[in-house]
């Protein structure tokens, strides 16, 4: 039985953690492939929505991710943002999606190190986890 | 300043005591116009109807266990721009709450506006409603009435109401500018109103009846009954839980939607002009329905319904006010009240936002502090 190979969809701001995941590129590190990057342009504007269509459809954890408090682009987007992960938090548990599959980072656009580190990390926390159950459902 | 009178109820009839109470309401210099649950010249579905015609007002019914809708909708038409008169409008304590966030969300407004609340005695389904008024034709509300104001407060509530009024235990009409007072009182003899705002106190001023105070029974009955109905709330959100813990138990619990969205059109608070769930992003193209049933194996149509429930949930939970009004547009009996209850109820105390009550406080999603949920950050 080969390893389990997890899908992860990340919704990532193009001012800081996009930026930091081409700094990642440049700079030549390396992290899992099993990331795929949606880039918005703040994290202020991931509806609900995108993030329950992603776990719906079989993705095995989602990643918000955008800039430090104070350095949003558009001011304040990260902490709304913040609000609406914290609503799917509280809607998501429940319905049996362990809330390590939900997660929201701040990494800064020079945080190329940081952005590799994280990707391992999560990979890593998601594999040990197992495949997300609405993957086999019938359900959408 | 709070003021509160008495009305003599004539020949221990309750309903035309209320329909004299409207005319002096539309009588007074505050309003022009009332809004008040009344029967259709034709047919026995009692619905909100706007008169200044007293004698129109012989049609009003407000205690007839109807709830068609919630009319927090209809007075938002009324008062979403200046309607250039006063009206007044008599609304259920849910109807008065889905307003107030509705208000939040710049649908309608409080400016010209007078609410006249009721100590809510719950209402029945639709379909148990009009079942009720074909065997008791004429004498359906006052049977209602009598019964529901008959019983005690701590017994079972009747079978008949609709579970979200069973579970109800905000029967009281906060933030209604006065309040039509009947429990704890003798309704047989006289009913009181009080105010509970400026507005409120100068209408009760200027139709000049019999000042009184409201009996500590009352108290007592609603303390006894609000226990009694959080009691059997927390006992439906336990159950709920239950049912629902697991996306396959979702899907059971689910299996009857048809993706008709009845359950998004009764909602008072899903305010948007064009949903999402309508919009061409969910026209999906042929061969994606291919590709999923490949990939799942099989793929239940129509599709995307426990999303469409889901993003109900993150869309509207923080603002929902527990109406019912989700169940009774369900055509196939799915127990939505209480799946959308038990889950706002978490969501709204996550976020220290009881919906619908306080009118300054700002919805959750449309504000934020620094300092706060710092918990949920990070992926260690």
């Amino acid at each position: 039985m080969s390893e389990f190979d997890p899908v992860i969809i990340a919704f990532v701001c193009n001012w800081c953690t996009y930026t930091a995941a081409d700094l990642a590129g440049t700079s030549r590190l390396t992290y899992p492939p099993n990331v795929r990057l949606i880039r918005v342009m703040c994290t202020g504007m991931v509806d609900p929505q995108y993030v329950l269509k992603a776990l719906l459809e079989g993705a095995d954890a989602v990643l918000v991710s955008g800039c430090h408090p104070g350095d949003c682009h558009y001011i304040n987007g990260n902490f709304k943002a913040r609000r609406r992960i914290k609503l799917l938090k509280e809607i998501l548990p429940r319905f049996g999606f362990d809330p390590q599959r939900l997660r929201l980072t701040w990494i800064g656009a020079s945080d190329g190190v940081q952005f590799a580190g994280v990707m391992n990390d999560l990979v890593a926390q998601i594999r040990q986890l197992g495949p997300n159950q609405a993957k086999l459902q019938m359900v959408i | 300043m709070a003021t509160c009178v008495k009305l003599k109820v004539n020949g221990k009839d309750l309903i035309a005591t209320l329909q004299e109470f409207y005319r002096s309401v539309v009588a007074s210099p505050m309003a022009d116009q009332i809004l008040a649950p009344m029967l259709p010249a034709n047919g026995s579905m009692v619905m909100p109807t706007l008169t200044e015609d007293p004698d129109m007002l012989a049609a009003a019914d407000p205690l007839a266990p109807s709830f068609p809708l919630n009319s927090a909708k209809m007075v938002c038409r009324l008062t979403r721009t200046d309607p250039g008169g006063e009206i007044a409008a008599v609304m259920r304590p849910c109807e008065i709450r889905a307003f107030v966030e509705l208000v939040k969300l710049k649908q309608g407004s409080f400016d010209r506006l007078l609410i006249i609340g009721m100590d809510c005695l719950g209402a029945f389904r639709n379909r148990d409603y009009l079942k009720f008024v074909a065997t008791n034709g004429k004498d359906s509300s006052r049977q209602f009435y009598s019964q529901a104001l008959a019983a005690k407060p701590d017994a079972d509530p009747s079978d008949q109401l609709a579970p979200a009024c069973r579970f109800c235990d905000q029967p009281t009409a906060a933030n209604a500018d006065v309040v039509v007072a009947l429990w704890g009182l003798d309704c047989e003899q006289e009913i009181m109103i009080y105010s509970q705002s400026d507005k409120g106190a100068r209408l009760l001023e200027a139709l000049n009846l019999e000042t009184a105070s409201l009996p500590d029974a009352r108290e007592r009955y609603l303390q006894s009954l609000t226990d009694k109905r959080k009691q059997l709330r927390q006992q439906m959100y336990a159950d709920t839980t239950a049912a629902t813990g697991g996306i396959d138990k979702l899907g059971a619990y689910f299996c009857a939607c048809v993706n008709c969205y009845n359950c998004r059109v009764a909602c008072p608070v899903c305010y948007c002009r064009e949903c999402v769930f309508v919009t061409d992003a969910f026209d999906h193209e042929p061969s994606r329905y291919m590709a999923w049933a490949r990939r799942k194996k099989a793929v239940k149509m129509p599709t995307d319904t426990i999303f469409y429930h889901l993003t109900r949930l993150a869309h509207m939970s923080l603002a929902c006010v527990g109406c019912g009004q989700c169940s009774n547009a369900c055509p196939n009996d799915i127990p939505l009240a209480e799946f959308f209850c038990t889950v706002a109820a978490d969501t709204q105390k996550a976020f220290d936002y009881p919906a619908g009550s306080d009118p300054r406080a700002k919805p959750p999603l449309t504000e934020f502090r620094e300092d706060e949920f710092s918990e949920i950050v990070g992926i260690d």
